[in-house]
């Protein structure tokens, strides 16, 4: 018998896989394919204070091995997503992670105050990385003393693991994932999009509505398993490792890389069954190697 | 979600081509739907195209549909052989609602907006319901579907350039006399025909609008093909065109 559980500060996961935010919406649309409580967690998709609509379309373009996106961190406001959201995902028996983005730092510690009164939040993820919005977080996410400002004001008013999500677009993310864990963070999860643009040939102009966008998938997960493995070994607090996993063995080379679990994005759209497929190959590449544990597996590309 | 065989696929005008699957088990489908198709297995192209549903075959064997050959997912797809199988999800999405009493519909479409047009024909036919197909193309090289749609009523034709049918938009048949005799209307095509389509039908015959926009996930969980609508309380706001519709009442669409 494999033990695939792993722990994220407090929170006990049952097997390492969640859904990254923003690609699984509330998990409605995929809880018609498969029972959630396969995941080891959920993570939703980003939650402000007030209801943002979002960018214009186009929001996706294909580019090679991955996509860009730019929603625009569309989402109904806290308030709604306590109300209605939040409360159908109870009947599953997993942690449920709430992604937390804003403007101003006041902006993020009344989502989070606000959710303090949910007892639907087993954890916040704070979005300090969005490169979609042009006051929605990144300007934390680029500069180590404002991130570290922002997690510390998170960290004194939630009752839960705070987890930080980091931007690849930086010059040393090492820094910032050192400044966050100083700041209290329990856990990092890493990375989210890499800014990227298409322009389309017939109009002359970037393909996507709002100019750049944000490049997942396959295509950047060299970069997100490069940054892990530097950032593994830099800080103690554990890391939720993301950036194009499409299978089980690919979810392995981030364990390896020195992350506790991870978080599927892209892949859940190519493949609404992903996340479960993904936790069989990671059982599976267990069983063929004689991992006992797959917290084994963590870091053992630099230990 | 199924890997469905390919039982034919042909070019059937300039860049267009038919593409016949075996149908999934316990098909469920409605007209205007569409099928969510990965045109190769591997990373190259990950996303999925959304490929509206053209006809349904009477014994629910198999399921056709019909796409235009543009950019390199599609040129991918063109590739594809009879034989060779394709993963696909669907069909998705709301399609065209038939309504109980109607006895005359008219069906507008435009270019590739045409092929879901076929199987909504073909099930209004057989409800008894009287069809007027009113179909635009660019020009005679690119008309797809004609024929089909001439088993189930009269057919309309009209190009830009006037090399087949009658030279102009397919609005340019809607006479006064047509559209009082019409209960329903249904139309898919390009922004700037459904807009032309949507006015002319305002206040006058009800009816429903089949967007295009690209798309993510195709289930309603990406937000990315989010469109314009009039919300039930009036405002203005996104609805996505995966999962509310990709049809949508006409009224209900907001082109800005």
């Amino acid at each position: 018998m494999i033990d695939l559980s792993v722990n994220i500060g407090s929170l006990k996961l049952k097997n390492p896989v969640m859904p990254a935010s923003g690609c699984f919406s509330f998990g409605k649309e995929y809880a018609d394919f498969y029972d959630l409580s396969q995941l080891g967690a959920i993570v939703v998709k980003a939650t402000t204070l007030e209801p943002r609509l979002g960018n214009p379309t186009p929001r996706v373009a294909e580019t090679p091995g991955g996509m860009l996106n730019a929603i625009g961190l569309q989402n109904p406001g806290v308030e709604k997503v306590i109300a209605e959201e939040l409360p159908h995902l109870r009947k599953y028996d997993i942690p449920v992670i709430v992604n937390v983005a804003g403007t101003t730092v006041e902006d993020y510690v009344a989502v989070t105050e606000r959710l303090m009164d949910s007892e639907d939040v087993d954890a916040i993820e704070v979005n300090i990385s969005c490169p979609n919005v042009k006051c929605g977080g990144i300007q934390f996410g680029t500069d180590p003393a404002q991130a570290a400002h922002v997690t510390e004001s998170i960290k004194k008013v939630s009752k839960v693991p705070v987890i930080v999500k980091l931007s690849p677009n930086v010059t040393d993310i090492v820094s910032m994932a050192k400044a966050v864990e100083a700041a209290g963070a329990d856990a990092i999860s890493m990375i989210n999009t890499l800014v990227g643009m298409s322009i389309d040939l017939n109009r002359k102009k970037p393909l996507i509505a709002n100019g750049v966008g944000g490049l997942s998938g396959p295509a950047v997960k060299p970069v997100a398993v490069r940054m892990t493995y530097q950032v593994a070994q830099a800080i103690q607090i554990p890391i939720i490792g993301m950036g194009g996993i499409m299978d089980g063995e690919d979810a392995i080379e981030f364990l390896m890389a020195g992350a506790a679990a991870v978080a599927v994005g892209t892949a859940n759209f190519v493949n609404p069954l992903a996340c479960p497929e993904i936790i069989d190959g990671i059982r599976q590449y267990c069983e063929q190697n004689g991992v006992a544990s797959v917290s084994d597996l963590t870091g053992v590309a630099w230990k | 979600m199924a890997r469905l065989t390919i039982l034919e696929h042909r070019e059937i005008a300039d860049n267009m081509r038919w593409l016949l699957f075996e149908a999934p088990k316990d098909l469920q489908y409605q007209p205007g739907q569409f099928l969510h198709i990965r045109v190769t297995d591997g990373v190259d192209h990950l996303l999925r195209r959304p490929i509206s549903l053209c006809k349904v075959d009477g014994g629910r064997k198999a399921l056709g549909v019909a796409y235009r050959v543009g950019g390199k997912g599609t040129k991918l797809l063109a590739g594809k052989n009879v034989g060779d199988t394709l993963d696909v999800l669907g069909p998705l999405g709301k399609g065209f609602k038939l309504h109980e009493g109607d006895r005359h519909a008219i069906l507008v479409g435009g270019g590739i907006g045409v092929p879901p047009m076929v199987e909504l024909a073909d099930q209004l036919h057989r409800n008894g319901v009287k069809v007027t197909a009113i179909v635009g193309f660019q020009s005679k090289s690119v008309a797809i579907l004609i024929d089909d749609l001439k088993q189930y009523g009269d057919v309309l034709v009209s190009t830009n350039d006037g090399s087949l049918g009658r030279q102009g938009f397919v609005t340019d048949y809607m006479t006064d006399e047509l559209l009082a005799s019409a209960d329903r209307f249904y139309a898919c095509g390009p922004t700037p025909m459904l807009r032309a389509v949507q006015a002319k039908m305002e206040g006058r015959v009800a009816g429903y609008l089949s967007l295009e926009e690209r798309m993510g996930c195709g289930i309603g969980a990406c937000m990315a093909c989010v469109t314009s609508c009039r919300l039930a309380d009036g405002s203005i706001g996104y609805k996505k065109v995966c999962k509310d519709g990709p049809v949508f009442p006409a009224p209900e669409v907001y082109f800005a």
